[in-house]
């Protein structure tokens, strides 16, 4: 049968009021189902008719999901909430800085006023084989078209493949990672709350996913607790365009500093792996050192350890290594700036 | 006049070089203009096409009962139902013979993936695209090939079954007493040696046998005397058009007639283009097209794809509109032609080019073959005035998206590759770079190109030495190159380049009326694709008239509304040739309404002057207003109101004038001016970037585009050509491209996220443009068009800005991204594969 990539085809459309509601149509309809939030992923997929859902669940209209409240000190944010309403928030911009300045890294103004964190966090890969529905690893076939001898793969990945070399294009997830921020879902068996880097899986875990999300499961709020409000943040994407583009690299760090040294420290990076990594063995190297030039080169050069490039994503291991370094020991501006 | 452009002795007009606003304005900023896709009609159908999957294939047979059978489907259209190629006669009255490989819109032999097989016609696009679901397609995959380099390989692929190159077509005898006809270029297989190939492994562009070649002066001796010998290889992308509007086509017919509602870069022309690809007379086609959502060389006639919706809707009797997506586009859309290119240039001790060795393969795609690698060598010649050159070169064709002229073709890439080489060379000299370019400069009647009957032609008038000198003093260029160039991890780097490029056509024809309104009603041929010129040109008729602008009502967008033959807007024809049709009428009508006022006021009509919307006679006396002209236009009738029309004029200018006849003093003419030299603008392009050398990534902090476009006919649009057409060539040097997989033929970049046309938030945070404004001495109002050379300039300035940010050891291919850099930075020597193809 001959393919066209244009045309959503038809589906049947459920638009739930409350939570309560979209929950028990995903339990109803399971693998049928596609959970719908902003729309900027799915209707990718939906037009180039790849993805063929039977249902979409719309949660355009469970208010209950969107919007930011003060919780036990720190912030919920309702999953639907937008990236732009996330980037505006006056709490996030003074105490979560990072989380802001995240978001609004990424797309352009006309798609965070639409997209939202939910959907940031939960996007597919942009793996430009799978999202051309090829018939790859991820898409439930036999090979990587990434990852081989004549493949084109400057954006893939440099740790962490596993058969796929796809890589998570969030840039708030690791902003999120950085502020140990805690997701909450709805299962069809209750609600569970993850660290955030515990949402994300790698090839390893599951080929086909990109998070923990099981038909039926909903991602309801993202909660930042109030430890990490107000630390030192630093978050820096490298992409080809300033606007509407996604991350080469992205990297964010949160520290709290005491006495001028590192006394705690969260780090994480995107568009590495499959995942957001979040680098623990070099927060463990740099805790109670100096959040300078000469930590910031021993954490950069640890980061990259095991890196494996492909034939066009060399220039990956220095990227990170030095968006690694920036992260800990800062950016030595130019004295004309 | 405009602060851009510096006030002097030429500027002695009222209305040209001055801003206003355009009779469409106000439709575009509010949405109301209408755009293809805008229109409706009663009962109208949608079609969707099946694209191969293949990058070439044979269709051994097609099943479409099931798509048939499917509630709402009305048609299905194939290759074997479309017109056959014909041939085309020009103005010259020369025959173009058809060109039997080329686009015909469908086909049963897919030569690119996403090259349409077959479009289906339905009630809606759900139902019609649900339709090409169902059809089954038996495909016979062929060999393929991506990469014009491992085509020229010993034993490699052949893009089109019968060869893959394109070469001289065998010119058929001649019909004595008719000019020799136009023969279509011919298909011939070209395979290079392992010899050839050896320096491959070096990242030099193996340099096998050429399939055109021309030489001008003493190349060997010209190397010999050289100082300073350079050898490079560059390789330059493929970018597609990007028009923000697609494609999109609706058309029914009525009586006898195709009504087409499409983009295109002439209303005028349109006409016969789509006459010859439906097999129809021209008197049948009505061409609707009163705003244009960009074309840049993509839509010159229009574009054959039309034709589909046009045949469905003859076949169902009923309206059928076609909406392209983004994706088709980037299929269907056209693109420019990436060049690998070598350049062996050597130069004085001063800077001088004593010889240029250039050898470009040009990245045809299947069909039609595009004239980019003739025009680089021309543009080169022109643009650094070699003591001697030789240029060689083999266009290739790949299994990829159709080319076509994109703004600067040829050119753009010829600058690209030669103007990172000349600024190593003037590191290497020690010489300044706006000095070697200058020293290089073409100057008034430049001479440039091949020699034809041993002779070269040259340039009408060049002041780029100009725009450089004043240039380089607003862009304070001495001050800045002598800045630090590192601080912190930030590299800074100024670039500069030269460019230039085809300025003018000659010899179409103006029309307007005066009526006894006493308002100018001007008719405009000239497509609407948001470079103003289809208004623009029109203020010489007002300036020479006499006539306030706010008393001339255009006439444009729509064939069946009288209009004259005009030029296409490509090849930044239009502001010159039309400027010169506009005087030419314009002259016309002074002449008519002079010689009215003799007759009925007494003497000679030289006694006679029109200024003020009046004719009177000179040193004051007895007068007529334009009014009382037009209504004695009407009464002597004849060639006042045009009941006679000249000889001269094309045949799609009688035809509007004859209709027009008898409403007031109908002005007509053809531009027969005297034209000596070859019509040329230029530009002078510096950049300021800074780099970031932990990331790769850079930004442009400053940019200036200096212009020599003769004399400013609308400073407000020229601004917007030559700063729009920059950020086009910038977008070459900052990351546009195609990306294929070679081991499948197929593309992985489609959208605009991953071809990187540039953003709003890429383009220099500082913006500025000027022009010299010395009028062209070979056209009466010495305007000259604008909108290719700044491509070029655009991407030279920023790469070589780059180079000196970054030395000369980093990138040898644009464009340049974070990933070359960093990877280059980091070994200390450039990383980026060299000649593969679509990386």
């Amino acid at each position: 049968m001959a393919v066209i990539h244009d045309v959503m085809p038809a589906f049947e459309l459920f638009q739930p009021p409350t939570v309560d509601d979209a929950v028990r149509l995903l339990g109803q309809y399971r693998e049928d189902a596609w959970v719908m939030a902003g729309g900027l992923d799915t209707f990718d997929w939906l037009k180039d008719r790849i993805k063929r859902p039977k249902v979409v669940v719309d949660l355009s209209q469970v208010r209950e999901l969107s919007g930011i409240r003060e919780a036990n000190g720190g912030l919920e944010i309702g999953a639907t909430t937008t990236l732009t309403e996330v980037v505006r928030h006056p709490v996030i911009r003074g105490k979560y800085g990072i989380l802001s300045t995240g978001a609004e890294a990424a797309a352009s103004p006309q798609i965070r006023n639409q997209g939202t964190i939910g959907g940031n966090v939960s996007q597919d890969t942009r793996c430009w084989y799978y999202r051309a529905g090829w018939p790859c690893y991820r898409a439930g076939g036999n090979t990587c078209f990434a990852d081989t001898p004549t493949a084109i793969n400057r954006e893939h990945a440099i740790l962490g493949a596993d058969r796929c070399v796809a890589v998570n294009p969030s840039d708030s997830a690791p902003a999120l990672i950085a502020l140990d921020a805690k997701f909450v879902i709805r299962t069809p068996k209750g609600e569970r709350v993850v660290d955030a880097e515990d949402y994300f899986i790698g090839p390893g875990t599951d080929i086909t996913r990109m998070n923990i999300l099981r038909p039926g499961d909903l991602l309801t709020a993202i909660r930042l607790p109030a430890d990490w409000a107000g630390a030192k943040f630093y978050f820096e994407k490298v992409r080809d365009r300033n606007v509407w583009d996604f991350p080469l690299m992205n990297v964010a760090s949160a520290m709290v500093i005491t006495g001028g040294k590192i006394e705690r420290i969260r780090l994480a990076v995107n568009a590495a792996a499959a995942r957001p990594l979040r680098l623990a063995a070099v927060e463990d190297a740099v805790r109670g050192k100096e959040p300078n030039a000469a930590t910031g080169e021993i954490a950069g050069r640890l980061a990259v350890q095991g890196a494996r490039p492909l034939r066009f994503n060399a220039y990956k291991i220095p990227l990170m290594r030095n968006l690694v370094k920036r992260a800990i020991g800062g950016v030595e501006q130019a004295a004309w700036a | 006049m405009s602060n851009n452009v510096p006030a002097n002795k030429y500027n002695k007009y009222k209305l040209i070089g001055k801003n206003y606003t355009t009779p469409d304005l106000y439709a575009k900023v509010t949405g109301r203009s209408k755009y293809a896709e805008d229109y409706r009609a009663d009962g109208m159908l949608f079609c969707k096409l099946l694209l191969s999957p293949m990058p070439h294939a044979r269709v051994r047979s097609i099943d479409a009962r099931a798509a048939l059978a499917m509630p709402g489907v009305k048609a299905i259209l194939t290759a074997d139902e479309l017109p056959p190629p014909a041939d085309s006669i020009n103005d010259n009255g020369t025959v173009i013979l058809a060109n039997k490989r080329g686009d015909r819109g469908l086909t049963r032999e897919p030569l690119y993936q996403g090259d349409p097989i077959l479009a289906v016609a339905a009630v809606d696009e759900v139902t019609a695209a649900d339709a090409i679901e169902k059809i089954r397609l038996d495909l016979e995959p062929l060999p393929f090939v991506v990469d014009p380099l491992v085509s020229l390989r010993p034993g490699g692929p052949n893009a089109r079954t019968d060869g893959n190159v394109w070469v001289r077509g065998a010119q058929p005898p001649a019909t004595p007493g008719r000019p020799p006809a136009v023969v279509p270029p011919d298909v011939a297989v070209l395979k290079w040696t392992e010899a050839d190939f050896a320096e491959a492994k070096e990242g030099r562009l193996p340099m096998g046998k050429a399939t055109d070649e021309w030489t001008v002066g003493d190349l060997e001796a010209g190397f010999k005397d050289a100082a300073l010998v350079m050898d490079e290889t560059f390789v330059t992308p493929n970018s597609s058009h990007q028009c923000l509007e697609t494609r999109t086509a609706m058309a029914y017919w009525q009586n006898g007639k195709v009504f087409v509602h499409s983009g295109a870069q002439s209303t005028a022309q349109a006409v016969p283009a789509i006459a010859r690809w439906l097999g129809i007379s021209p008197d049948n086609v009505v061409f609707i097209s009163e705003y244009t959502g960009g074309g840049f060389g993509s839509k010159i006639t229009g574009a054959i794809s039309l034709i589909i919706p046009a045949l469905l809707a003859k076949k169902t009797n009923m309206p059928v509109m076609m909406r392209i997506s983004r994706e088709e586009e980037h299929y269907i859309g056209r693109g420019r032609p990436g060049f690998h290119g070598r350049m062996k240039v050597g130069f004085s001790k001063e800077g001088r080019i004593t010889a240029l060795d250039m050898f470009v393969i040009c990245d045809n795609g299947p069909y039609d073959q595009v004239g980019d690698a003739a025009s680089s060598g021309r543009i080169v010649s022109l643009l650094y005035q070699p003591l001697a050159m030789r240029w060689r070169a083999v266009t290739v064709l790949t299994n990829t998206p159709p080319r076509s002229a994109q703004s600067s073709p040829g050119g753009m890439q010829g600058i690209a590759l030669m103007e990172p080489l000349m600024a190593k060379a003037a590191r290497k000299l020690g010489i300044d770079q706006v000095a070697i370019r200058r020293i290089n400069a073409p100057e008034g009647k430049a001479k440039f190109g091949p020699l034809i009957a041993g002779k070269q032609a040259y340039a009408t008038s060049a002041f780029l030495k100009e725009a450089l000198d004043r240039g380089s003093e607003m862009f304070k260029w001495d001050e800045r190159k002598a800045l630090p160039k590192r601080s912190g991890t930030t590299a800074r780097g100024v670039g500069v380049s030269s460019s230039c490029y085809v300025g003018g056509s000659i010899g179409f024809d103006g029309l307007f009326v005066i009526k006894p309104d006493g308002r100018l009603y001007i008719q405009s041929g000239i497509g609407n694709l948001g470079t103003e010129s289809v208004h623009d040109v029109h203020r010489v008729v007002a300036e020479l008239v006499g006539v306030p602008w706010e008393k001339c009502e255009i006439t444009w967008g729509n064939s069946a509304k009288n209009l004259p033959w005009a030029c296409p807007s490509g090849g930044s024809q239009t502001t010159h040739a039309m400027t010169r049709a506009a005087h030419a009428v314009a002259m016309d009508a002074r002449k008519k309404l002079q010689e009215i006022a003799a007759r009925d006021l007494g003497g000679k009509p030289d006694d006679y002057e029109v200024a003020n919307e009046r004719v009177v006679r000179k040193g004051g006396g007895p007068g007529m207003s334009l009014a009382q002209a037009a209504k004695r236009a009407i009464q002597l009738g004849g060639i006042y109101d045009g009941h006679e029309l000249p000889k001269d004029i094309n045949k799609f200018t009688v035809a509007s004038a004859t209709a027009l006849a008898g409403q007031g003093l109908l002005a007509v003419a053809k531009d027969s001016y005297p034209r000596d030299g070859v019509t040329h603008s230029y530009v002078a392009t510096f950049a300021e970037v800074e780099v970031d050398l932990e990331t790769g990534q850079y930004r442009i902090v400053d940019f200036l585009a200096y212009a020599d476009v003769g004399t400013v006919i609308h400073p407000n649009a020229l601004g917007g050509q030559i700063l729009g057409r920059s950020i086009l060539g910038i977008g070459h040097a900052i990351g546009q491209k195609w990306v294929y997989d070679q081991h499948y033929g197929l593309p992985v970049a489609k959208r605009f996220h991953h071809t990187k046309p540039p953003t709003i938030l890429d383009i220099p945070q500082k913006m500025q443009w000027a022009a010299v404004g010395i009028p062209d001495p070979e056209t009466p109002i010495g305007a000259r068009g604008i909108g290719e050379p700044p491509v070029g300039g655009g991407c030279a300035a920023i790469l070589n800005a780059l180079s000196d940010a970054l030395g000369d050891e980093v990138f040898r291919r644009a464009p340049v991204n974070a990933d070359t850099i960093l990877a280059s930075l980091e070994a200390g020597r450039p990383m980026q594969e060299p000649l593969t193809a679509h990386i």
